[in-house]
Parts: C-alpha cells; structure tokens; sequence
C-alpha cells in the first residue's frame, strides 16, 4: 500500500487552516503523533496560545478491556478552556474514540466555545458519529492494520511520516 | 511460588508490599502518578476510569489520615467508596475477617483497601478471594509488616526532587523497629537501585540485622545524616516514649531530633520528608517542618496521585 507524504499533508492541512483560525486558537494535540503534527501547526500558523497536549488513557472507553497503557503522559492544558475555541489535532482519524475521550477529557477543564478536528489522515471505519473539520487525506486502511504517524527526530521541525504495520499490542491502548 | 501480588502476566494484582515488588511495577506505579497530579489542578478534579466500581476502605485499625486519602484518591477516579470501621475486640478475630470478606464479596466489592494491626492480614485477605479475578486488595498498612503505599508516595516524593535514584544517599531516622513505613521504603530504595540507604537511630528502635535490608546503620545522627540528598523521619510513636525503650521523649529529641544544626549536616539541597503525623519537639523541631527544606506537605499531596495510580492500575489489571 502506497502511503502519501506526511509533509505534503502537512502542508496541506496548513493551507486549509489558514484565514480560518483566529490567533487566540487553541491548539491541542493528542498524544504523540497528534501532539507532534499540533506543535508544527501551531508553528507553521503563528498561534500565540501555549500548545495543549492530552493523554487520553484515563478516558479510554476500553479500559475495562486493555488496562492502563505502560506510559501514560500527564495531560497539558496550559491556557482556560472555558470559552475558548479550540483545534483538535490527532494524526490518524479512526473509529472516533480516542476523539471522544479527547473532548470528554476537555470538558473536565471547562466549557470551551467550540471544538473543530483537524486530523492527517481520515481512514475511515468509524463507529461514532464524529467527522474531521480539516483533514490531510481520506482512504481506507484495512482493520486489523495499524496506520501512525512517526517523526524522524526529536524537535518540532523533524520530518514527519506516516507508516503502517501489522503490530498490535497485546496490552494497552497505544 | 508466583509472587502473589502480581497475577499470570506479570501485571499488579493486588498490593501488599514492596518487597519483592519489580522495579517495572513501581516505575509504572510512579509515572502513572506523574499524570495523576495535574488533575487535582482543574476545574473538575476527576476522571472516570473507575466509574461503577465499588471501593470499601476496610479499617480494622483507626486511622483517619490514611483512608481519607484513599477515600480522595478513589473518589477522584469516580468509583463508589464504602467506609467500615471495623472493630478488631472480639475473640474469633481471623474467622470473622474473612466472614467479612466473603460478606463484602457477595456485594460485588472491585477493590479492598485494608488496614488491619496484624502483620498479614491483606495478604490472608488476597489469598483468600482467588477466586474472584477482579477483586483485588490494596494494603493500606499491616502491623509492622508493610505500608506500601506511604513507601511509593516517598519514592515518588524523593524522584520528583531528586529525579535520578541511583544517585542517592537516603537517611531513614528513628524507629525503624516498629515502622512499616520504613520497611517499605527500604524495600522501595533498593529496588529502584538507590546506592546509599542508612538507618539511623538508637539500638532499642532498630530491628536486630537489619543490614540485611541492604542498608548502613548509624547510631550518631550527625555521622548519619552527613552528605543525605533526602532524609525521611520516622514518627516516635507516644508509647514508645513511656516504655522501656527510651530515656524521654527530650533526651530522644537530643540526640534524634532534626534541628537545624543537625540539617546542616547534609546536603545544601537535601530534602526533609515525615509520614505525618509529626510530633514536633521530639522527632523534629518546627524550625526544621517548616522549613524550607521540608518536603512534608508535598508528600501529602503526592500520596493522593500515588493512591490513584495504584488504584487505577490494578481495577485495569
């Protein structure tokens, strides 16, 4: 399966973006690949708010199942959410889930004004009623398959790419 | 024999002590705190991951501070907590535990937090509902035997300031003979490869070959407390002060007692930790406690995102 370019959609994403977010924007990206991909928005978009990232392990529905995952990241909000817009950003927009717990877990800072999605990639197979406002690309991958965005570096500006394996695993939610 | 604490993967089944407990599990227990503390900083101070379950604090021993904390720790994480004193007079004390148990099971209980004055008595507790795959038993202090979680706050406590174990020189002062809290963070200490624990106190209040735990021992508080990063004093218990054991509680506050002249034996930076409740003018002056070296506070605090931690890992296990 051919994957397009992480940077292309990037750029992509940045163009879309452009003109239709305010510079008081908040930013929020989920952990890691969304976290990585909402670093070079905010970046790319000139944002003056400080990033949020959200873990979304203490909000995963499938915590009865799976347990809590080996690294849980403490979760940033470092600006009020109560009447602000936000900008949701994951890499990969799947079966809707982590967004849900995304926006659950963002409600337990206050009530925000708006929340729009901005993913990478769209891959189809939702089972929640939940669409992306702004999206790098749209195609399927096959379930069973699992689609992640990686970053060949440590700093916002590394390059990023998205890759696609088999691996699933056996513990936690990743 | 599988250590009972963790079930077939591996994972934290039930907590009943530190010793033995792997390095990976208490560095999971610490980082899942990290995460923990935040939250008490929002606007809503829970999340929902043990939403439905059902958490009896099982008190056979009175201790206010401890199950509130474990009451905060397991309302945060929005489960339903259950409360019982349970006296510990009458006769058949081990026949009507674990009747209680088997009671308290039948209501579908998640989790069991349990303090009790004998040595043990989780650990009978945990063997006892095996059957139950999803129950799972948290010791909240055990006679002298074990307080594992008051030992995983002070590890969390002492990284959280001084991040790198391996680098650490910790003074456990006082009486270490009657002390669970001590006895669990030794065994916490040396798990996380922390290169220099001592012991300091008078013979009567330190356990026969202790050494053995893998620390020095010390009797001269000022050559014990020379060059520490964290020093954790230990409460003198009020009737150990009127017992065989000691002069007085003011010759034990002269020799044992961190002043701070006696702080300034250690580090510049060095932390100063207390399990609470303190007795101030025996086992530490209020110049020290309230001091800017004291850490106690912070440890309060911690302990509630520790509890948590523990709590969220086993109900996921």
């Amino acid at each position: 399966m051919q994957l397009p370019d992480a940077e292309a959609l990037c750029a992509s994403l940045v163009a879309q973006l452009r003109g239709r977010v305010t510079p008081d924007t908040a930013i929020v990206g989920i952990v890691t690949g969304g976290a990585w991909l909402a670093e070079r928005l905010r970046r790319e978009l000139g944002l003056e708010t400080p990033m949020g990232t959200l873990d979304v392990s203490f909000y995963r529905d499938d915590f009865g199942k799976s347990g809590l995952k080996k690294r849980v990241r403490p979760s940033q909000v470092p600006f009020e959410v109560e009447g602000r817009l936000l900008l949701l950003v994951d890499d990969v927009l799947y079966t809707g889930r982590t967004i849900r717990a995304a926006m659950n877990e963002l409600f337990d800072y206050g009530r925000p004004a708006r929340i729009d999605l901005a993913v990478l990639v769209d891959r189809g197979g939702r089972e929640l009623p939940i669409g992306a406002q702004y999206c790098g690309a749209q195609f399927e991958v096959p379930a069973g398959r699992v689609l992640v965005l990686e970053r060949d570096g440590e700093d916002a500006a590394a390059r990023l790419l998205l890759q696609l394996s088999d691996h699933r695993r056996t513990r936690g939610p990743g | 024999m599988r250590n009972p604490q963790l079930n077939e993967r591996g994972e934290l089944r039930h907590l009943l002590t530190l010793d033995g407990l792997p390095h990976e599990v208490i560095l999971h227990i610490l980082d899942t705190a990290a995460s923990f503390v935040g939250i008490t900083e929002r606007d809503v101070k829970k999340v929902p991951l043990l939403r439905g379950k059902s958490v009896f604090n099982l008190f056979f021993e009175n201790s206010t501070r401890t199950r509130t904390t474990f009451e905060i720790a397991a309302k945060r994480l929005s489960a339903d907590v259950i409360n019982l004193n349970i006296n510990t007079s009458s006769a058949a004390k081990g026949e009507s535990l674990l009747d209680t148990i088997d009671n308290l099971s039948a209501m579908h209980a998640d989790m069991f937090v349990v303090r009790h004055a004998s040595s043990g008595a989780p650990h009978l507790i945990a063997r006892h509902v095996k059957e139950h795959p999803y129950l799972h038993v948290v010791n909240a202090g055990d006679g002298r035997h074990a307080h594992p979680t008051q030992g995983l706050l002070d590890l969390y406590t002492i990284r959280h300031y001084k991040q790198d174990f391996t680098k650490l020189s910790v003074a456990v002062v006082g009486d270490v003979l009657h002390s669970r809290v001590a006895r669990s963070l030794i065994h916490g200490l040396t798990t996380m490869g922390t290169p220099d624990v001592r012991v300091i106190g008078p013979r009567t209040l330190l356990p026969r070959g202790v050494e053995q735990l893998g620390v020095r021992v010390f009797h001269d508080m000022a050559e014990g407390l020379r060059g520490c990063d964290a020093i954790v004093m230990l409460r003198l218990q009020n009737e150990r002060m009127k017992g065989p054991l000691l002069p007085s509680a003011q010759e034990y506050f002269k020799s044992y007692g961190l002043t701070l002249e006696k702080l300034a034996l250690a580090k510049p930076d060095a932390i100063v930790m207390h399990p609470g409740p303190m007795n101030r003018g025996v086992e530490i002056d209020s110049a020290v406690a309230d001091g800017p070296r004291s850490v106690i506070l912070p440890q309060v605090t911690f302990g509630i995102a520790v509890r948590m931690a523990v709590m969220a890992i086993l109900a996921g296990n």
